[in-house]
């Protein structure tokens, strides 16, 4: 801990990534305290305020019906990080255990799997969530599931290709020979050595899984109106730009604030994990 | 003679792939008594190491895996015993070492971890504490003496020899009728390998663990085993007293293995035949007549 901490520091990058990361995640969690309009999260109209360049209060400028910016930016993050988290939290547990299970079984199984996993993975992405998005509801939840879904098979092929080479280990021979279950080698002896590479990918996923989401309320299919949320607040100032560049650079900034970090940390996290092997 | 304690009997065994049926043991006859030192040797793709893997019942669930003949454990056919039963034996009563000591752990978890988990096999309800106890006297036993460090650490911060011995130590410490060393520290370079192997000899010997030492090393053979067999693709091709065989080879292969043996007094690489038309010649038995197991 103490090593991977002196690390993080000695790297100007990575703790340009540390700084970033906490700013976006301590923000987001105490958005109520720093926001100075948290009312404006919501369905708020202030016409008096509407469509101003950045001056104080309004230190990130207001939309088009006075809202403040900046506020919704803080509260955006946290509708972003939920995402991130939730999204990760469903896909690589999947993710992961497909790949085990291919990877450890082979034969049919895998041949099976794999082709599933092929069959996810051949769709583009964000065409894979509009489609997704386009039967469902534009909803949070939903928006979830859809990225959801185009996620796990990237882990399931990552912790495949792991479980392939690990499989033929000695140490996985030996837990096999003193009669280890089929289960207690899958995840007792190869998921441990399959968990650097996988949180390495997390963090730098956390990144693009924000990503994606923007690009999906950007495309009018996330989060809807009048929840806060990055893509969406983006996509509503595109159409005045450039003069009233406020509404869409500040959102755009966000977002590159929050991928950029995590990206630095991932890349860190990689540094520090594969070292140890 | 009292009933073996391993009697393989004429066992084959094929793989079908996408080409067609390959058989690769053609009927192997082998025997092993109680506490008795058996040496396998043959050269690389000999059939040595899957005739371990089917003792062990790993090959039997293999489904392109077609295997004939019996091998019976102690009296009972493996065939018979369905998988669980198959699966207690492991780590149990039937143990083995790897050639690779270090790969052999894994490296994510402590020594001693792994020892907890081995000595689990034996009584699923051993403590942690209990284990590193336990674990500390067998690791006394190949001569390991900061029991506690070695336990703390992990594989990757030790060397291949104490990795060795730590496997040894694990392959014994549930007190194994049938040991299968399948070429034990060929990774190792040749004194650490002199070494455990003295270990491990003084070890069966004291346990009275039946080994089946399965080796191209014929140093290492003449050594350590009271019998060897000489298998050569897939065909046991000689069988004795491991002083009746190196003495006096009849078959064509065994001389020819033990003439491609280095010598540490120079004379250059042996040459090689290769015609290797008189490998095929029928098993040559020094016990035959003497005894019918």
């Amino acid at each position: 801990m103490k090593r991977t901490i002196s690390i993080l520091i000695a790297n100007p990058l990575s703790l340009l990534g540390v700084v970033l990361v906490a700013t976006v995640v301590l923000s987001a969690l105490f958005a109520d305290f720093i926001a100075p309009f948290p009312e404006h999260r919501g369905a708020v109209v202030d016409f008096a305020n509407f469509n101003k360049a950045p001056e104080w209060p309004y230190i990130m400028g207001t939309d088009l019906v006075g809202r403040d910016i900046f506020s919704r930016i803080l509260y955006a993050y946290r509708i972003s990080l939920i995402l991130g988290v939730v999204v990760l939290a469903i896909a690589v547990p999947i993710g992961v255990t497909v790949g085990l299970v291919a990877g450890y079984f082979g034969g049919w199984t895998e041949y099976v799997l794999m082709r599933i996993t092929d069959i996810f993975l051949s769709i583009p992405p964000l065409v894979l969530a509009m489609s997704i998005m386009g039967v469902l509801e534009p909803t949070l939840a939903n928006g979830m599931l859809a990225v959801t879904v185009m996620w796990w098979p990237w882990y399931t092929r990552l912790v495949y290709n792991i479980t392939r080479s690990e499989r033929e280990e000695g140490y996985v021979l030996a837990a096999e020979v003193i009669g280890a279950s089929p289960l207690h080698v899958i995840f007792r002896e190869i998921l441990p050595n399959c968990v650097p590479a996988v949180v390495t990918k997390m963090t730098l996923d956390l990144g693009f899984v924000i990503l994606i989401a923007s690009s999906l309320s950007f495309l009018g299919l996330g989060v809807q109106p009048p929840t806060p949320d990055l893509g969406s607040m983006v996509a509503d100032g595109a159409k005045y730009l450039p003069d009233s560049w406020w509404l869409t650079v500040f959102p755009g900034l966000a977002i590159l604030v929050a991928v950029f970090g995590f990206n630095l940390i991932g890349d860190a996290l990689r540094d520090i994990l594969g070292a140890d092997q | 003679m009292s009933r073996p304690l391993l009697d393989i009997r004429d066992l084959t065994l094929g793989f079908k792939g996408w080409t067609g049926f390959t058989e690769v043991l053609h009927g192997i006859s082998l025997n092993i008594q109680q506490g008795e030192r058996v040496a396998l040797v043959g050269e690389s793709g000999s059939g040595k190491s899957v005739t371990a893997r089917i003792v062990l019942g790993m090959l039997q669930s293999l489904r392109s895996a077609r295997i004939g003949g019996t091998v019976e454990f102690d009296g009972r056919d493996l065939a018979q015993m369905s998988r669980t039963e198959r699966q207690r034996l492991r780590g149990t009563r039937i143990s083995m070492i790897f050639q690779d000591p270090t790969s052999s752990l894994n490296p994510v978890y402590r020594i001693g971890t792994q020892f907890h988990e081995v000595l689990k096999r034996e009584v699923p309800n051993f403590s942690y504490q209990d284990a590193m106890g336990r674990a500390a006297e067998i690791l006394r036993e190949v001569s390991i003496v900061d029991a506690e460090r070695i336990l703390s650490s992990y594989p990757f911060q030790l060397s291949g020899g104490m990795n060795q011995r730590v496997m040894i130590a694990m392959a014994l410490a549930n007190e194994p009728d049938l040991l299968l060393a399948d070429e034990p520290g060929t990774a190792l370079d040749v004194t650490v390998q002199a070494q455990t192997l003295d270990l491990m000899r003084g070890l069966v010997e004291q346990h009275n663990t039946a080994v089946l030492f399965i080796s191209h090393n014929l140093g290492v053979v003449r050594e350590f085993a009271d019998r060897v067999y000489v298998i050569y693709k897939g065909r046991i091709v000689e069988h004795g007293p491991t002083t009746a065989l190196f003495d006096n080879p009849r078959h064509p292969y065994t001389r020819a293995l033990m003439m491609a043996v280095p010598r540490l007094t120079g004379g250059g690489v042996p040459d090689i035949s290769d015609d290797a038309s008189a490998f095929s010649a029928p098993l040559v038995d020094h016990l035959a007549g003497e005894s019918s197991a």
